[in-house]
């Protein structure tokens, strides 16, 4: 499918869609008039779409600074009466509580709806956090699709209600279902004609801690009221088969279950749940009512199930309840058809009739760990860090608080300058607590340019304002990378795709009072291990610029280098400092001799690294 | 009943493109289609891989020993992939290798080839070991590798989309201006399989 086809596709079509590209067009159909992002990976691609066709679907769009920020622009703007949306993956939730907390007490006068791509098994992310929890604290109504059919459906279903109880609404996807492709059936799309609201001081949007009262106390009855809209609604179905055991599923989990129990032809009934928050308290009742025993299926934490067990002993229903409580199914990380297979046949005898897997190669299979690319400049600030540290001959150890993107891979050897990380812009507070409970440890920290102005500014006044000691190296290349390259403050376009001021990190470092900020080009690798020696020996805190473009928008730049890199094999003293030290994936050493590969992006640091020029342009 | 592909390989060569171009050709054959896509640090060297199922199943998942067809773009991603085939399994393996780029650091080596082919043979039922490389550099261009890899798919006996079907929708999917390149290169793959 291409981008088109998502603002061409008639009521009715067929469209082979990835679960974001149908969240996009469910939002589209939906009339949404605004909407705001931070990228995160499973949810990266709704903003990468959006970019591209905001100004066709006349919809406003930004990459926000943060998700915080991304949640204050799109739930202030349904204030006015539009119709707005805001995506984000699951730890972005963490970085919204605050705001997103509030938004559901101060209500909207539009509708307001996020999703929230969580990521079970961690394929992109630091935890495996469950947004369902979130719902919950904030009374936020909550659903979770199973495909992107679902996905795309789901949304109209959820801006109704948004609608209708003037409170924010969360779509809770997975990995798997958000990036799962499948044929999505579109509903009529009309261009959107909403551009502007209009606000009104109704003296119901401030939450003073008397009006916040009022305002806990109509939020409370408002899920109260939604509970019994969960208990009727078509996103809730029980498939009755007249059976003794019955299966309560949601989101990708439901598929396996659903495959499992045809493919074995199980005599089960299943109550698929797609509005799970607030949970449909009468109808699991009635379900539970109707079954001997109950496996609940769910990814990732036991929520479901719990409701599901307060529900039994609230009206004393003697049901057994199986799960994750009682280890019937892993608490942890994604499922798959096998797991639902060897859980269900704990529960119900059955002929296993799979075809019998093969072992796994005898061969030993070498590993494809993801590597910095061939030419990222990243690389070369690595290698210069490791480079001046080494040079100090300390007998103690250095300490490097790092943060997340692709950088994030400077955790391995032959760098190794990722020693501590907690979440985005955590370097740098971090930084300030070594830097008070360590003496003698150098502290070199490293943060890219988006995670900079996602989080870092705010720790970096902490840094300057309590007087610590470290280096802080902001690794600009000039684009948000590790989720696909989207826009950022620092880049002169927005996410409608138009001019926009650049923030210039430079000047905003030296705002806040840093004497000692360096701006420098890394694929320089000498001159880089010279400003790292003399930051080292800075007494106070000190701010490297390393300023090179990532791979992914230095393309024209990168073909017009006419040059190759060679290696004269007569000079090569097999140093391997650049196999060893440098660890480009371009440079391999076969049968002895030191070669470069066809992938090599001439970024030439390995001339600057090689002892004997053996390495050099041609 | 469910025909089960994965498809692997390493991140740049094509592989989403090929499974769409499946995916898209089921549908138009009415058949239903669901698909997996895990493509995490692909830009940087990492193994990417999807999961297609055309049939009546819900989830993108090919449970273990499940795979109708494996059609891996690398040698030892045809080995890695080998948890999801049975004894009946057929494998479509490109035998152009992408030397991890950790490699020299790895206590492990790049395996031969041929090794690598006659564990696959052990293992499943038909093993196609094509140069899909080279049929692609022939084609006139290295990028149409992924469509050298689709014909030969669709060479297979058990494949259940027809060759016609298929170009219909490469048509319908690929920049026109390097179409005829990709369609020679996918007729090159069939014939390598037919
Ligand atoms: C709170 C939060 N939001 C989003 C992400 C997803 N994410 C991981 S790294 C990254 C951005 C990295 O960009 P940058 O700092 O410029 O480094 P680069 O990848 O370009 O090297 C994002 C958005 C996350 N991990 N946590
Ligand atoms: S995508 Fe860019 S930042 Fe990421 S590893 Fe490649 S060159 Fe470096």
């Amino acid at each position: 499918m291409n981008i088109n086809e998502l603002l061409d596709s008639e009521k009715g079509n067929k469209r082979f869609m990835l679960g974001n590209e149908a969240a996009v067009r469910g939002v589209l159909e939906s009339g949404v008039s605004l909407a705001a992002t931070y990228p995160g990976t499973p949810s990266s691609e709704i903003g990468d779409i959006l970019f591209k066709i905001a100004k066709e679907a006349n919809i406003y769009f930004e990459f926000s600074s943060n998700e915080k920020v991304a949640i204050e622009v799109a739930a202030s703007a349904a204030s006015t009466g539009l119709r707005t949306f805001s995506f984000m993956k699951h730890v972005g939730v963490n970085v919204a509580a605050d705001s997103f907390m509030s938004s559901a007490y101060i209500g909207i006068e539009g509708s307001f709806l996020v999703l929230v791509a969580d990521d079970p098994s961690t394929f992109s992310s630091q935890n495996e956090q469950d947004t369902r929890h979130f719902a919950r604290q904030a009374n936020i109504p909550l659903f979770e699709p199973s495909n992107p059919q679902e996905i795309k459906d789901f949304i109209h279903y959820a801006y109704d209600v948004s609608d209708k109880f003037n409170i924010p609404v969360i779509i809770r996807t997975t990995t798997r279902v958000s990036h799962m492709r499948g044929i999505v059936e579109t509903d009529e799309y009309t261009k959107n004609t909403k551009t502007y609201g209009e606000f009104k001081d109704t003296g119901l949007h401030v939450p003073v801690p008397e009006a916040a009262r009022v305002m806990h106390k109509n939020l409370v009855e408002k899920i109260r009221n939604i509970r019994e809209i969960s208990n009727e609604s078509p996103l809730n179905k029980i498939i009755d088969n007249g059976a003794n055991l019955g299966i309560i599923a949601s989101g990708g989990a439901y598929n396996y279950v659903a495959d499992v129990v045809n493919q074995n032809n199980l005599k089960v009934n299943i109550l698929k749940i797609g509005f799970s928050h607030p949970y449909p308290e009468q109808l699991v009742k009635k379900f539970l009512e109707d079954n001997d025993e109950v496996l609940v299926v769910e990814e990732v934490d036991p929520i479901n199930e719990i409701e599901t067990l307060a529900i039994a002993g609230k009206y004393n229903i003697n049901t057994k309840i199986h799960g994750k409580c009682d280890e019937t199914l892993p608490e942890i990380f994604e499922y798959t058809p096998d797991i639902i297979f060897n859980s269900l046949q704990k529960l119900v005898s059955f002929e296993d009739k799979r075809n019998k897997a093969n072992e796994e190669s005898e061969i030993a299979l070498p590993s494809r760990p993801a590597t910095l690319c061939s030419g990222c400049p990243h690389r070369a600030s690595y290698y210069a860090a490791r480079e001046a540290v080494n040079s100090l001959n300390l007998d103690i150890e250095s300490i490097h608080p790092s943060d997340i993107g692709c950088y994030t891979l400077g955790i391995a050897p032959p760098y190794k300058m990722a020693s501590y990380l907690m979440s985005m812009g955590a370097s740098v507070g971090t930084s300030c607590g070594f830097s008070k409970s360590t003496t003698q440890q150098p502290i070199i920290s490293f943060i890219g340019d988006s995670t900079f102005f996602h989080a870092g500014i705010p720790p970096l006044i902490n840094a300057v304002h309590n007087k610590n000691r470290f280096t802080l190296v902001i690794l600009d290349n000039r684009i948000t990378a590790m989720t696909g390259g989207q826009t950022n403050p620092g880049i002169p376009i927005d996410g409608m795709g138009d001019e926009a001021p650049a923030i210039s990190i430079g000047a905003l470092v030296k705002s806040i009072g840093i004497e000692f900020v360096k701006e420098i080009n890394p694929l320089n690798v000498k001159e880089m291990i010279e400003v790292y020696k003399e930051a080292l020996s800075y007494d106070g805190v000190s701010v490297i610029i390393a300023k090179y473009p990532c791979n992914l928008i230095n393309k024209q730049q990168i073909r017009e280098r006419n040059y190759r890199i060679v290696v004269d094999q007569d000079k090569c003293v097999h140093c391997n400092i650049c196999v060893n030290k440098l660890a480009c994936p371009s440079i391999n050493e076969i049968d002895g001799k030191i070669t470069i590969d066809q992938v090599c992006n001439k970024c030439a640091v390995c001339t600057e690294v090689c002892p004997t020029n053996a390495i050099h342009k041609e | 009943m469910v025909y089960n592909i994965y498809i692997c390989g390493i991140g740049g060569q094509g592989i989403i493109k090929t499974s769409i171009v499946i995916g898209e050709t089921a549908i138009h054959k009415d058949m239903n289609v669901v698909m997996s896509e895990i493509h995490g640090m692909s830009q940087r060297g990492g193994v990417v891989s999807t999961e297609l199922k055309i049939g009546e199943d819900k989830s993108p998942i090919i449970q273990d020993g499940g795979a109708d067809l494996i059609l891996s773009f690398e040698p030892v991603e045809a080995l890695r992939a080998l948890h999801k085939s049975n004894t009946d399994s057929i494998i479509v393996t490109n035998i152009s290798p992408v030397l991890p780029s950790t490699i020299n650091q790895q206590d492990v080596d790049y395996p031969e080839i041929d090794d690598i082919i006659s564990e696959l043979e052990s293992k499943v039922s038909k093993v196609y070991a094509i140069d899909a490389n080279k049929i692609a550099e022939n084609a006139g261009h290295p990028l149409s590798m992924n469509m050298a890899m689709l014909g030969a798919a669709t060479a297979i006996s058990t494949f259940p989309l027809e060759k016609e079907d298929v170009i219909k929708i490469m048509k319908e999917n690929l920049p026109p201006k390097s179409i005829e390149i990709n369609l020679k290169a996918f007729d090159e793959g069939y014939n390598s399989c037919k």
